[in-house]
């Protein structure tokens, strides 16, 4: 069983990070040939950058568009930041200072990870609009990860697990060695849906995440009159029939 | 009130985001093109291919090898359902499907279906679908249904823009022979005569020649209204509604007092006489490039220093955010100014240098408020600071009119509802979703005259303009409450500048005499 988890953390990381990675490249190479940037827009590209970082950060998109999606969004990720953060010290030794600091939080992170998903989850199943839009798997997700959360809650707070034993193993995992896993229930739910998390991140709406920072509306400059913006299909054109030339 | 064969929502204090209901605007779809040439002009299929399932799908992967706008939306979006109520067609209709996720939905089901591992191996699951004739149907409906304003892209995480989706479904349509009547017969018109409307030469002559002889007849000042003149210092591009249609034409007098008083020589080009680029509609890369290079080409041969562009919106973004990129570079007009440059930019900058008089109170009969037309709050600027396209046809505005009020914060500036005319729906054949469309903006409107006596409304496009003239009416209030920003300009204009009376006036005195 150990083995198996450790091949299947393996095949899953190998998964997430080369599947993000060609789609990333995917995304970077398919050209973006008009300007198209949602008006008003920065004319900088310093403004830009910071309106990525204000629509990553704060969602602000987001905000003026549903405040309670808002609401429950922004716990979810933030607390799935700290949550992330604080898992940290599974796999490094010895833990950096800023991850020891954020252990408290992180724990009741957990918490805040539920409340924003059950809300959006509730958003999901009474909003007639948003029913209406939602796939199977756009409730699968969101099950998934709140089974993520609990489980993970449920190791902190009521059945703990040897949390050693698991640094080991990841350690090990590391360095390609093999060591034994607790066989825990909860322990092995937990990571098995993070497996699954990771495996179906690249082929899902997961890849919002990339996607964010390659959306035209919000990452071009607004320059238009000052610069062409020819995509490389598109200077094909330039060289028939073009009147001056 | 006009009359209607299907209901006409009526005006409340709100609007409220209505219940779903689902196939509500199932029934609607324009006229498909039924002459042949229109399509085959524009390099498309004379009519419906028989392999039309094989080759929209491969259209579509084509174009999302070469739009990264289509590629990134289509992946991104995680159903959250902030655009869900953004739509005015949404509020007008109630039909889902034209929430904007509902309608992006029409073509990432298939996308998911043909191109995702997930829709290969598990289509229920993550609501994929095959292309079959219903869903074709429905593409041709629901993505007319769209007037690519954008509203949706502002409140999305992803900054997901339906209208991209929109014009790419249209493409991949048109690709198989599905275009829509009403886009396709314009862009062969202009391909073929050089306006929308098809007027030939002499007729805007005509018309020109017609404004001239208003004009003299009501201040005596021979205010010229060029056509084709060599050597111009800027060429004018304006939507070819100005030529006749109210209120446009006295934006379009508008103008041309400004040029006078300005003392800038301006001209109009028979061959670009029209602003107005329906190739984005139809999200043709190719038929846009081609009907932008006409402008192009006018400037080159009247050797102007300077273009400008009339009062329109979705030709405003054609002009302002992709005419350097398609007919580029520009380095032949005068680099002081940047190309193309939108007449209230024009207007704006003689104001500030002072050039131009004014006397408000010839607006005093009128309390003004301003439309923002949807393509140029969400897709353009106007001046060198982002938001000067809300700013500066305001500054203009209250430059020439003492009495101004702003709608409902909630409905201007880049949460400005659409007319419910863009985007190639301005037909009679659609009229029911023009009218249930406007529903937003005739509910903001109507508060504004409720609360603030606000009497007439400003527009900077002539498809707001000529949608208002015909949809007011059906909400109770008057077609003549829409006008012109540079209508407004025009009634206050000082014209100072005395001229001597033109030939056909002294003509005309011998005549009476
Ligand atoms: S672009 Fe405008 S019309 Fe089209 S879906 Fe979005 S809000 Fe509706
Ligand atoms: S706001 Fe964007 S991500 Fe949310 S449902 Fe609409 S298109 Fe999808």
């Amino acid at each position: 069983m150990s083995t198996l988890y450790a091949l299947l953390f393996i095949a899953a990381t190998i998964t997430l990070v080369v599947g993000v990675g060609m789609k990333i490249r995917q995304y970077y190479k398919t050209p973006a040939p008009l300007k198209i940037a949602t008006t008003p827009a920065p004319t900088t590209p310093s403004g830009v950058v910071l309106r990525i970082f204000r629509e990553v950060v704060f969602f602000e998109s987001l905000f003026k568009g549903s405040k309670w999606t808002w609401i429950f969004s922004w716990m979810f990720h933030f607390a799935l930041l700290l949550v992330i953060l604080r898992h940290f010290r599974y796999f490094i030794d010895p833990v950096w200072l800023p991850i020891q600091l954020i252990q408290p939080f992180g724990m009741y992170a957990g918490f805040a990870m539920v409340i924003g998903l059950g809300g959006l989850l509730a958003r999901r199943i009474l909003v007639d609009r948003v029913r209406y839009i939602s796939a199977p798997s756009d409730y699968l997700m969101l099950i998934l990860l709140l089974l993520i959360a609990l489980s993970g809650l449920m190791m902190t707070f009521v059945v703990h697990t040897d949390i050693v034993a698991v640094k080991d193993f990841f350690n090990n995992l590391f360095t390609f060695g093999w060591g034994p896993l607790p066989m825990d229930f909860l322990l092995l739910l937990h990571i098995g849906l993070v497996i699954v998390l990771m495996i179906i991140f690249p082929f899902s709406k997961l890849l919002h995440a990339p996607g964010i920072f390659f959306s035209p509306s919000r990452n071009q400059v607004d320059n238009p009159r000052e610069q062409r913006h020819l995509a490389p299909w598109a200077e094909a054109l330039e060289k028939q029939d073009k009147p001056g030339n | 009130m006009a009359k209607a064969e299907f209901g006409v929502p009526e005006l409340t204090q709100y609007v409220e985001v209505p219940a779903i209901k689902e196939g509500a605007m199932a029934h609607l779809k324009p006229f498909v093109v039924n002459n042949p040439d229109h399509n085959t002009d524009l390099g498309f299929p004379g009519e419906l291919i028989d392999d039309w399932q094989t080759k929209a799908v491969e259209k579509l992967g084509d174009l999302c090898s070469r739009y990264r706008s289509l590629r990134v939306y289509l992946d991104s979006c995680v159903k959250c359902g902030s655009c869900t109520d953004k739509c005015h067609y949404f509020l007008g209709t109630a039909d889902p499907k034209n929430m904007p996720v509902g309608r992006q939905d029409l073509l990432r089901k298939v996308y998911r279906r043909y191109f995702t591992l997930a829709g290969k191996y598990f289509p229920k699951l993550v609501g994929a679908e095959d292309l079959t004739r219903e869903t074709l149907d429905e593409w041709y409906s629901y993505y007319h249904q769209c007037s690519q304003c954008r509203r949706c892209s502002v409140f999305c995480p992803y900054g997901i823009d339906t209208a991209e989706i929109s014009m790419a479904a249209r493409e991949i349509l048109d690709s198989i022979g599905y275009g829509q009547k009403y886009c396709n017969e314009i862009i062969a018109k202009v391909h073929k005569v050089g306006n929308n409307l098809g007027l030939p030469g002499p007729a805007i002559a005509n018309t020109l020649e017609g404004l001239e002889e208003d004009v003299w007849d009501d201040a005596e000042v021979h205010v010229r209204f060029p056509l084709d003149v060599e050597g111009a210092e800027v060429l004018l591009v304006t939507p070819s509604a100005d030529f006749f249609a109210e209120p446009h034409v006295d934006g379009l007098i508008g103008y041309g007092k400004v040029f006078h008083e300005a003392g800038v020589s301006w001209t109009l080009s028979t061959t670009a006489s029209e602003a107005g680029n329906f190739g984005m509609f139809i999200g043709s890369y190719e038929n846009m490039r081609r009907v932008a290079l006409r402008v192009r080409k006018a400037a080159l041969e009247l050797k102007v220093k300077r273009i400008v562009f009339g009062e329109c919106g979705h030709a405003w973004r054609v002009a302002y955010a992709f005419l350097n990129t398609l007919a580029g570079p520009f380095d032949f007009l005068d680099p002081n100014y940047p190309v193309p440059q939108h007449i209230c930019e024009f207007t704006w900058d003689e104001m500030q240098k002072g050039t131009l008089e004014f006397d408000k109170s010839e607006n005093d009969d009128k309390v003004l408020t301003f439309h923002d037309s949807c393509n140029v709050a969400r897709a353009t600027r106007m001046g060198d600071l982002p938001g000067g396209q809300f700013e500066i046809p305001r500054n203009v505005i209250k430059a020439v009119c003492n009495h101004y009020v702003d709608m409902h914060h909630e409905t201007i500036g880049e949460r400005t509802f659409c007319c419910g005319g863009g985007g190639g729906l301005l037909t009679d054949d659609l009229m029911e979703l023009r009218v249930k469309g406007a529903l937003p903006r005739m509910t903001a409107l109507k508060n504004a005259m409720d609360e603030y006596g606000v009497t007439h409304m400003a527009a900077i496009c002539a498809i707001c303009k000529s949608q208002f003239t015909k949809t007011l009416p059906y909400y109770g209030m008057d077609m003549d409450q829409i006008v012109s920003v540079h209508q407004l300009v025009s009634n206050a204009i000082v014209l100072n500048r005395k001229t001597p009376p033109p030939e056909w006036a002294e003509e005309e005195d011998e005549e009476d005499e």
